[in-house]
């Protein structure tokens, strides 16, 4: 609570008084610790599903003791090189409880933060081009509905009043048919929700260290027992790892072996700042194209594809995507043709088996494992952190998290919500 | 682009080509009913960052599938082989000694006798 108190809330009334007073009174968002040499609870990986994790470890569970370990600077992973889009219009049972679950923890987290998230609800709007697609956008929509999860399925009339400045030619090659909206879902500012989980986490006492590599683990008597690092060995009995891009190597040093992973890059873009031209989150996906854009506050359309589709850890991407992207954008958007890309980046996915995550247990005692995000992490932030707090303060998964365990494949209840099967590239 | 040096037809960019999976591990005997090894070798990946054996199909070119050694960080190639059993024996005889320098054993290879020829030879660059 002492950290608390030191934390002063962000406020209209705050912002005056600091005006009035030459903006003097500021203070940093969060600390900058240095690690102790041990702490109740140790969270690898400082993107947002770490910082929550150690926020929820916090507030909801009362584990204050808590360090945060990162091997950059947070942030600077995927959650910085995604396209921002929330939303939690999904089909199967694992899925859906916990996207839903994360879009609620979303609805409400500015005000839970006491920071501005620049949560957007602007609605996801899936077109769809053949009867097939079609159908099964209707069968999504109609699961969705059932679990209590907000859609609407829209004819080509309503998707032209909603989004006017599409292909809607009759002599387009792919002619829109139609569209799914889910009006809750929408788009968030990343690095914001990486700082203000980062501030909030502090203020309850959270060490947040960066810089900070782990390069081995601690076993003693079977259980963990900590980490070594480039900063000195930091001891605890309860270790989370948050790594996603990188949870093969981690994993392979914590001794958990092989996992259901493949690392694989996704990219994406951003045009020039342009005027309000894109109210919504637009997705297309005609025949076996993959596109998908919206506008951030600044004026860039943000938009992506599918992943390169070969392993890499490298965090750049390739030609063929980029072509392809823009072929995608000029079938659907061809407003879009003279407007330019600003920059293009990829970031390190974890593609798991079935296209779903864990939060789950480890065989090792102590060790708690969150991966395997494939290109859906950003959304699942506060939900992830929400469930995998619970796992590790508990022992034990929260109904909500518990079909996403790592065993699942041996068991043969695989949560492959595009049907893929076990083909990382293909979710 | 990557560029993969394909056995049967020259240098090529990677977008002839459709990236299968991973090559490195074998999947169990059909009539092996343990679930433990059809487990491990469907669905577990050593997922290296450094050098990874992968399968790629020439699907735009020659359609062989061909066994690449390649740096998941760099992306460079060190190797790439046919994946096929008969055509991979034809190619390590001739390759022991081009290893040291990989990019020559195309020139090398013994054209397979069953391949397809004509498709081998149109595709040849």
């Amino acid at each position: 609570m002492d950290g608390k108190a030191r934390v002063k809330r962000y406020s209209a009334l705050r912002i005056i008084k600091e005006g009035l007073s030459g903006h003097k009174g500021w203070q940093p968002a969060w600390r900058d610790a240095t690690p102790k040499p041990a702490y109740d609870v140790i969270v690898i990986g400082g993107g947002g599903h770490g910082l929550a994790t150690a926020y929820y470890l916090a507030s909801i569970h009362g584990i204050k003791n808590v360090a945060l370990l990162e091997k950059g600077w947070i942030g600077g992973g995927n959650s910085g090189r995604n396209t921002t889009i929330v939303r939690s219009n999904y089909s199967i049972e694992g899925n859906t409880a916990f996207y839903e679950h994360s879009l609620k923890l979303w609805e409400g987290l500015s005000q839970e933060l006491n920071y501005n998230v620049m949560f957007s609800q602007r609605g996801h709007l899936s077109l769809f081009f053949t009867p097939g697609q079609r159908d099964a956008l209707a069968r999504r929509y109609n699961i969705m509905r059932l679990n209590g999860i907000d859609g609407e399925f829209l004819n080509r009339d309503q998707v032209q009043k909603m989004v006017p400045h599409l292909n809607y030619s009759e002599d387009s090659r792919f002619p829109i048919m139609g569209g799914f909206l889910q009006p809750r879902a929408g788009t968030a500012r990343h690095d914001a929700v990486n700082w203000g989980y980062a501030r909030a986490a502090s203020a309850l006492g959270v060490d947040i260290i960066q810089n900070c590599e782990v390069t081995g683990f601690i076993h003693e008597g079977g259980k963990i027992q900590g980490v070594e690092t480039n900063r000195g060995e930091i001891r605890a009995e309860k270790i989370g790892m948050a790594v996603a891009g990188s949870t093969s190597l981690l994993a392979k040093m914590a001794g958990l072996g092989k996992l259901p992973i493949e690392s694989h890059k996704l990219q994406a873009f951003v045009s020039e700042p342009i005027k309000p031209f894109l109210d919504t989150v637009l997705v297309y996906s005609a025949y076996n194209g993959h596109f998908y854009i919206s506008q951030s506050d600044k004026g860039g359309m943000v938009f992506g594809g599918d992943l390169d589709g070969y392993n890499s850890y490298a965090q750049r991407g390739n030609l063929p995507i980029y072509t392809d992207v823009a072929g995608c954008a000029m079938n659907v958007m061809p407003a879009l043709g003279r407007v330019k890309i600003l920059r293009q980046w990829a970031g390190i996915m974890d593609m798991s088996m079935d296209g779903s995550p864990f939060i789950a247990k480890t065989d090792i005692d102590g060790l708690y494992l969150n991966a395997g995000w494939c290109y859906g992490g950003f959304k699942a932030i506060p939900g992830s952190g929400w469930c995998f707090a619970h796992t590790i303060a508990n022992d034990a998964p929260h109904e909500i998290n518990s079909p996403l365990t790592l065993d699942r494949f041996r068991q043969g209840r695989q949560i492959d919500e595009s049907g893929h099967g076990p083909f990382p590239k293909a979710h | 682009m990557l560029r993969i040096e394909c056995p049967f037809c020259g240098l090529r960019n990677h977008n002839e080509f459709t990236y299968l999976e991973d090559g490195s591990g074998e999947m169990p005997a059909l009539d092996n009913i343990d679930g433990e090894a059809w487990y491990e070798a469907v669905f577990l990946r050593d997922n290296p960052r450094g050098m990874h054996i992968e399968d790629w199909h020439h699907t735009q070119g020659c359609r062989m599938v061909l066994r690449v050694s390649r740096n998941t960080l760099t992306h460079q190639i060190l190797s790439v082989v046919p994946s096929h059993p008969d055509y991979k024996e034809m190619f390590s005889d001739s390759a022991k000694s081009a290893n040291s320098a990989p990019k020559s054993a195309k020139a090398r290879l013994p054209r397979p006798k069953s391949a397809k020829s004509k498709s081998a030879k149109d595709g040849r660059g």
